[in-house]
């Protein structure tokens, strides 16, 4: 068996990241959307943290610990929006939040 | 670390059981992440994206990173997924689970993965020497101290980081605010 290298992680989190991107593309329900958009800022923090680990220094660790911040920012706000519009429209489907399209 | 271990180290000896761990961590998540996008329960994929977050701060602690895990264990599997679940058991209703699961839009979706697929393939085959083939081990058990010089700063002078850190904490005093305010009926 050959040794875990750097792309190894790579491969990983660019999986994470396209399993993301489908789930924000195709799911109906708000809540999974916001959950894809999470897989794919831990795919974001992997590929990081693998980095960092490659060039034997601290910034990409540093990265992903603001970026856990951010994302815990984005699913407070996000999940604030999305109470606020179940109040209104009794619907968390994606495809009947239209209030905006003109 | 006793003399005998550390000396086994430095001669280049890895544990036997890393790459099986790898693959383990690796499969894991991102089995569990297929599952994220495909259950039909939220719950379900609430849950799953637990075992896909776990998953992942084992791969951190395998990059000897374990602040990072640790963080991504207290955070993220603990405070960040509270919030998520607590939203689905107040906004769960039984038509979400009688109706489609997926819009429209999945030709593009997989037009979209597909391409992105392609992307990284190429990426990683042309780029492959780029990413350099070494793993540098960086000393883990001074890895929270290090992190904190970088945040706090030491000596009484900022460090390289700390500015960005009074930013984040800016940052989530506006979320706060921005979610009480939203999920008020009345202001």
């Amino acid at each position: 068996m050959t040794d875990i290298t750097t792309l190894h992680y790579l491969v990983v989190a660019a999986a994470l990241f396209i399993l993301g991107v489908i789930g924000v593309l195709t799911r109906r329900n708000v809540v999974i959307v916001l959950m894809s958009i999470e897989l794919i800022l831990n795919a974001v923090n992997l590929n990081l943290v693998a980095f960092s680990r490659m060039w034997g220094n601290l910034h990409g660790q540093m990265f992903a610990i603001f970026i856990v911040v951010d994302a815990a920012a984005e699913a407070a706000a996000g999940l604030g929006i999305l109470i606020a519009f179940f109040r209104n429209k009794e619907t968390v489907n994606v495809d009947e939040i239209d209030l905006l399209k003109w | 670390m006793n003399p005998a271990i550390n000396t086994a180290v430095n001669a280049g000896m890895t544990p036997v059981a890393t790459p099986f761990f790898f693959y383990m961590l690796a499969g894991l998540a991102v089995l569990s992440g297929l599952a994220v996008i495909t259950r039909r329960n939220a719950v379900h994929s609430a849950l799953a994206l637990i075992v896909t977050l776990l998953s992942v701060a084992g791969l951190y602690l395998m990059l000897y990173a374990p602040f990072v895990a640790g963080v991504q264990i207290i955070v993220y599997a603990g405070g960040i997924m509270v919030l998520f679940l607590f939203v689905i058991m107040l906004v769960n209703i039984d038509r979400t689970l009688k109706e489609r699961s997926f819009n429209h839009m999945w030709p593009i979706g997989l037009v979209a993965s597909c391409l992105l697929l392609a992307m990284f393939m190429g990426a990683f085959s042309k780029g492959r020497a780029l990413f350099v083939d070494r793993m540098i081990p960086l000393p883990e058990g001074s890895n929270t101290q290090m992190i904190a010089d970088k945040l706090y700063g030491q000596a009484g002078r900022m460090g390289e980081y700390t500015f960005a850190f009074e930013i984040a904490s800016l940052l989530l005093l506006v979320a706060i605010l921005g979610a009480v305010i939203m999920t008020k009926k009345k202001i």
